[in-house]
């Protein structure tokens, strides 16, 4: 059978067959986990249990529990001073990656043009494709892996309808400061570009305040903000995310989301709007770790010798491994199979990201160190 | 609580330069603060949490709970008797506690006979001590922070983006 031609031209990821390799090995350390080591906090698993108990199984609206999306509207209204309305302006997900894939289907027409600043998470080149957009890449390699608001100007032409923003950087830990941020929105606004902010690490940031795009000046209506409570709040599994955005652009997501996905689990909303009640003290206990944990990464990489800038979030690392004279995918190859260490190669983020590797510390200290240890290792031998 | 504090009682066994990494201090620093720590009686001992359930070992021995009814002295209040009941070798903590009975006693023997005599020789017979209750622990399932299971296998798959 022929499938779409459209999927057909989906490039598949070039490191397929290592993943397969890695999920195909024992003992193996991984550091190549996108996602906490934590499991969820046991008050917000009980509440998940206590739903089914009570007999929670039914649909909930579209738009998402009013109970979660209510809390939504406390947390955002708390934390950053956003005010979104649950009504109109906010839509609970799967995931920030439906939420990705919707926005996208809903503001694109054929040949759109979606600026990517790369090394990327993965979905977004091929979501934006699949909605009928072009994206357009930017190699941050050189600019300490931050989008610079020249190399942003430069790469705006009549075509292009929006950009994904994504800090922290999921894979290189690279976060903005407002400055920062606020050099690179009046470009958005200049252009009156749309601004699809994936804010999922921004609670895990550790050197300064995290500024989500919408809070800036004059950028709440040329942004569909992004969250979820997978990395934070330790939930991947649960599959919870929310956008927030302008009314028409949530309406059309909403109405995409209807005919595809009905709703996000109702055990998973209720699990989520707990841990906006009592989650706090856990994302705060898990912060502290893993910032101690960067610092270790950190410290044990320079020492042997390869060379990494500071990631200000998220719990990734991304060294460059260009002085091993290997590239990212044999690198990679050659620690699993010597020291049984896995990482993800930088290519599987865009081209660009050859030469580096992600290293995840969402890993106990334990392994950590074990799997260091083997890296030191491993470059002494080559 | 200090940084520090909070590391070393996840793990102890971190080193100096394990710790100096996480904290981007000089191993020197955290080994002068460990120090000064370890003067003042803030950290008192380094051991190991040991599942004694999984010890097949007849000699791993019973625990009990003791509720103490006491007679407080004067000018020493409860203190001066919890410290003699507290000074047995057998009592592992001794806490002062508010309701119906004074001092909850945590006493540790090799089985229940060596324990029930410890009881009615010892704490019973002491002179301001009015009444004694005696619970046998049945079952650990979590001991200061800990749960006392096997180690969890790894739940999540090896690699993800």
């Amino acid at each position: 059978m022929k499938i779409s031609k459209k999927v057909e031209e989906i490039q598949p990821s070039g490191i397929r067959a290592f993943f397969d390799l890695v999920l195909g090995m024992k003992d193996v350390i991984s550091l190549g986990v996108g996602e906490p080591d934590f499991v969820t906090p046991w008050p917000v698993r009980e509440a998940g249990i206590y739903s089914l108990e009570q007999g929670f199984t039914s649909y909930t609206s579209n738009k998402g529990l009013y109970k979660l999306r209510l809390g939504l509207h406390r947390y955002l209204k708390t934390k950053y001073g956003l005010d979104y309305s649950p009504d109109e302006e906010m839509l609970i997900t799967v995931g920030v990656s439906e939420g990705l894939d919707l926005v996208l289907r809903t503001i694109i027409n054929p040949g759109d043009r979606i600026i990517v600043p790369q090394p990327s998470y993965v979905s977004y080149g091929p979501v934006t494709e699949l909605a009928g957009g072009l994206p357009i890449y930017i190699d941050t390699t050189k600019d300490n892996f931050k989008l610079t608001p020249e190399k942003l100007a430069k790469a705006i032409d009549k075509k292009t309808k929006g950009i994904i923003l994504n800090y922290p950087v999921n894979p290189t830990g690279v976060s903005y400061r407002k400055k920062e941020l606020e050099a690179l929105s009046r470009i958005i606004l200049k252009h009156n570009l749309i601004c699809i902010s994936d804010e999922v690490y921004g609670d895990l940031t550790y050197d300064f305040e995290h500024t989500p795009m919408p809070a800036l000046p004059g950028l709440k209506k040329n942004t569909v903000y992004f969250n979820g409570f997978s990395k934070s709040f330790a939930m991947t599994g649960w599959r919870v995310g929310f956008a927030c955005g302008p009314k028409d652009i949530i309406a059309g997501m909403t109405k995409i989301h209807q005919y595809t996905i009905m709703c996000v689990p109702i055990t998973s909303q209720m699990a989520a709007a707990e841990a906006l009640v009592s989650g706090k003290r856990f994302v705060e206990e898990m912060k502290r770790e893993y910032r101690r944990r960067r610092e270790f990464v950190l410290g044990e990489l320079n020492q042997m010798g390869l060379s990494c800038h500071s990631p200000q979030g998220a719990f990734y690392v991304f060294p460059s491994i260009k002085n091993s004279g290997l590239s990212s995918l044999e690198f990679s190859q050659k620690l699993l199979k010597e020291e049984k260490v896995a990482v993800v190669p930088g290519t599987a983020f865009g081209a660009c990201g050859e030469g580096y590797i992600r290293i995840s510390y969402a890993s106990s200290m334990e392994s950590l160190k074990e799997a260091l240890e083997r890296i030191k290792r491993f470059l002494s031998k080559s | 609580m200090e940084e520090i504090l909070e590391i070393l009682e996840k793990d102890a066994r971190l080193t100096p330069e394990e710790i100096a990494k996480m904290l981007k201090k000089k191993p020197q620093q955290i080994r002068l603060a460990i120090k000064k720590y370890e003067k003042e009686g803030v950290i008192l001992k380094y051991k190991a949490v040991i599942n004694k359930d999984l010890i097949r070992d007849e000699d791993s021995g019973v625990r009990a709970l003791i509720e103490v009814n006491i007679i407080p002295q004067k000018d020493a209040g409860f203190d001066k008797i919890a410290e003699r009941i507290y000074s047995f070798p057998e009592v592992t903590s001794c806490y002062l506690i508010s309701g119906t009975y004074d001092l909850l006693v945590i006493v540790e023997g090799k089985n229940i006979h060596t324990v029930s005599s410890f009881v009615a020789e010892k704490l019973s017979c002491l002179e301001n001590v009015r009444g004694t209750s005696t619970h046998f622990l049945l079952k650990k399932y979590k001991e200061d922070g800990v749960i006392l299971k096997h180690r969890e296998e790894n739940k999540r798959i090896a690699i993800s983006y």
